[in-house]
Formats: C-alpha cells, sequence, structure tokens
C-alpha cells in the first residue's frame, strides 16, 4: 500500500480480506499474513506470531487479530476501523441471507440446501479441531489434555471452562 | 451425548435487545480460543434460544456466508428475534468487551513477554481450546450417526478429509464438495418423498 493514510489503507485490505472469509477468520489467516507483513510491511514476522497467539488465547472471536493489526499500525482509530472494514458488509449479507432462510424455512429447497450444508459444517468443524489440536500438540502431554478435554466435554456435564482453567494451570506449571 | 438437551425441549420466550447484548456478552468474555463451542452451549442449552437442529444449521448457514463465522451467527440470531436492532444488540455483546480486552492484552503482554511461564500457559490453553472445537464437532454429528444417512457420513468424512489430512484450500473443497452434496441432498429428499 502506497496511501499515505494508514487508515484507507487498513479499510481496503480488511474489507477485501472479509469478503474471502467464507468459512472463518482462520480461513483467512494466511491473506492477512501476506498483506500485513509482505504487501504493508506493518509487521514481522514475530510480531504477527506473537499478534495471533495474544488473539487466540484473549477470550472473545478469533477475527479480533485483525482489532491487534489495526491497533499495531494505527492505534484507537485503527481498531476500530480494521475491525469494522472486517465485520461491516459481511453482517449486512448475512442480516440479508438469514432472513430470506428463516423466511424460506419450509421450502423444499431450503431442505435439500440444508441437507447438504449440515455435513460439510460438521466435516469443516472437526477438520479446523485437528488442525487446532496440531498446533497446539508441543508434546505428547498436550496432545493427551486435547482428548481428554474431548472426552470431559462429551461424557460430562462440566463446563468447559475448567479444562481451560486446567490447561492454562498446568501449562504454566510446566506439566503439560 | 449426556448433557445434550433434547431436540423437543420447550424453547424460551424471544429474546429482547438486552438480553441478546447481555446473552452474546456472557458467551464471548469466557470464550477463550474460539466463541462456537459456547456459544452452543449458551445458545442452546442455557437460554434455549435456539433448539440444537436449529444452531447446526444456522451455523452452517453462517459457514457459508463471507465473514467470521460467529460475527454472522450473532447477525442472524438477533436479527430474527429483534430485526436490524437486535442484530446490532448481539454483534456489540459480541465483539465491544472483547475488542478492549484483546487491546489491553496485548499492551501487557508486550511488557511480559519474555516470561516463560506466561507463554506455556497459553500452550495449555491452546490444547484445550483445540479439544473443545473438536467435541463440538463431534456433538453436532452425533445426530447423523443416530438417523443414519450414509451420503451425509460420506460427505462429512471427505470434507473433513480433504481440509485435515489433504490440506486443500477451502474454496477448492467447497466448489466441489457443495454441489456434490447438494445433489447427494436432493436425491435423498426425492427418495423420501
Amino acid at each position: 500500500m502506497n496511501d499515505s493514510n494508514p487508515l484507507f489503507a487498513l479499510a481496503i485490505q480488511f474489507l477485501a480480506i472479509s469478503i474471502f472469509a467464507v468459512g472463518g477468520a482462520n480461513v483467512v489467516l494466511p491473506e492477512i499474513h501476506r498483506q500485513v507483513v509482505d504487501v504493508a510491511g506493518w509487521m514481522n514476522d514475530v510480531q504477527f506470531a506473537q499478534t495471533f497467539a495474544i488473539a487466540q488465547a484473549a477470550p472473545g472471536p478469533n477475527m479480533l487479530v485483525v482489532t491487534l493489526i489495526g491497533w499495531h499500525v494505527a492505534g484507537i482509530w485503527g481498531a476500530i476501523v480494521a475491525t469494522l472494514a472486517m465485520t461491516g458488509p459481511t453482517c449486512v449479507i448475512a442480516y440479508v441471507v438469514g432472513g430470506i432462510w428463516h423466511r424460506f424455512r419450509a421450502a423444499r429447497w431450503r431442505r435439500v440446501v440444508q441437507g447438504a450444508l449440515v455435513p460439510l459444517t460438521i466435516g469443516l468443524i472437526l477438520a479446523s479441531g485437528l488442525i487446532l489440536a496440531e498446533g497446539a500438540a508441543r508434546s505428547y502431554p498436550t496432545a493427551a489434555y486435547t482428548l481428554l478435554t474431548v472426552a470431559v466435554l462429551l461424557f460430562t456435564r462440566l463446563s468447559p471452562l475448567w479444562m481451560l482453567a486446567g490447561g492454562a494451570v498446568l501449562g504454566a506449571a510446566g506439566l503439560i | 451425548m449426556i448433557d445434550s438437551s433434547p431436540s423437543d425441549a420447550p424453547l424460551s420466550p424471544p429474546p429482547g435487545l438486552a438480553q441478546l447484548f447481555v446473552g452474546f456478552l456472557s458467551v464471548t468474555v469466557i470464550a477463550f480460543g474460539g466463541v462456537l463451542p459456547i456459544a452452543r452451549r449458551a445458545l442452546v442449552d442455557r437460554y434455549r434460544w435456539i433448539s440444537p437442529d436449529e444452531f447446526t444449521e444456522l451455523i452452517g448457514l453462517a459457514q457459508f456466508l463471507p465473514g467470521p463465522n460467529i460475527v454472522n451467527l450473532a447477525i442472524v440470531v438477533g436479527g430474527r428475534f429483534r430485526g436490524p436492532a437486535g442484530a446490532v444488540a448481539a454483534f456489540l455483546g459480541l465483539v465491544l468487551a472483547p475488542a478492549v480486552g484483546v487491546v489491553l492484552a496485548s499492551i501487557a503482554f508486550s511488557h511480559y513477554a519474555d516470561v516463560r511461564a506466561i507463554s506455556d500457559m497459553l500452550a495449555g490453553l491452546a490444547a484445550a481450546a483445540a479439544g473443545l472445537v473438536i467435541a463440538m464437532g463431534l456433538r453436532m454429528g452425533e445426530p447423523m450417526l443416530r438417523r443414519p444417512r450414509v451420503h451425509s457420513i460420506v460427505v462429512a468424512l471427505a470434507a473433513f478429509i480433504a481440509i485435515a489430512v489433504l490440506g486443500l484450500s477451502l474454496p477448492v473443497v467447497m466448489l466441489t464438495l457443495g454441489p456434490v452434496s447438494v445433489g447427494l441432498s436432493w436425491w435423498a429428499e426425492r427418495r423420501a418423498g
């Protein structure tokens, strides 16, 4: 980006990227990395990796990595512009399509499309779960903790917060 | 499985604007490493705003719309109950507090970047977060196994393998498996009458 106003550049880049974020923010992460590190030169590789780790570890949607990039580039206004560019237009699309989707809930074509989407969704969620687990598994004990979490959540009523807190404590203690 | 609520459990009355804001806020402030699993527990099991089947269906819709999934889900849920104002309330509940929090965390982290225990803690957190996502996927897939439809299982497995094992890009997977899945679903629908 050779534009002198970084807010404008942030807005254009994240607007364009948000349109391709079909399947979630993590899908476009390689593209965000390319734009932010290679094209715009706003961050180096290490800064980008750290920014992503913070966004993942902090509570809230994964797309907040975009907020942090905006913050890094142009402070508070950068954070606001980047967040709104990433979510604004796609929110309008979601609102319109969501309404149509509900209005035609009894229609046959919707049952067909829905029957097609559900198995794809489940496959994609399990795939991102595996990819996340591979990224998180720095040792056998961390991988085992992921499996333990799956089992506990499937077969008990324990709140997932306990498993997250347990992971944080065991991690900080160097046990996993 | 044990604690998933039955599909025929009665739903709560439609939430108001404040309830939507607080509901999504309560989801997002405890959602470490991904909001969807927490959102499912809250919207389906705790608040009972939508049924388990509706949730799976809305996630499918949110995933195939452009933009972050969970944001799309909040917009669709808020909009369904309270129109544009509901969508805005749900969005603000979901995004506002975590956006402030993540900026503060980033400022704090830059002060303690060298502390080993902090990065170890993040690693443990990430391991649990991955387990959350897998458990959610398995729970969403459970009805598919209970009323088995072979083509659904084949499509789910194919999508999983294409992304997780073969590492294909999402657009490629969707442009090929999408039409195949629609065709199979259309065929199943016709056979069912």
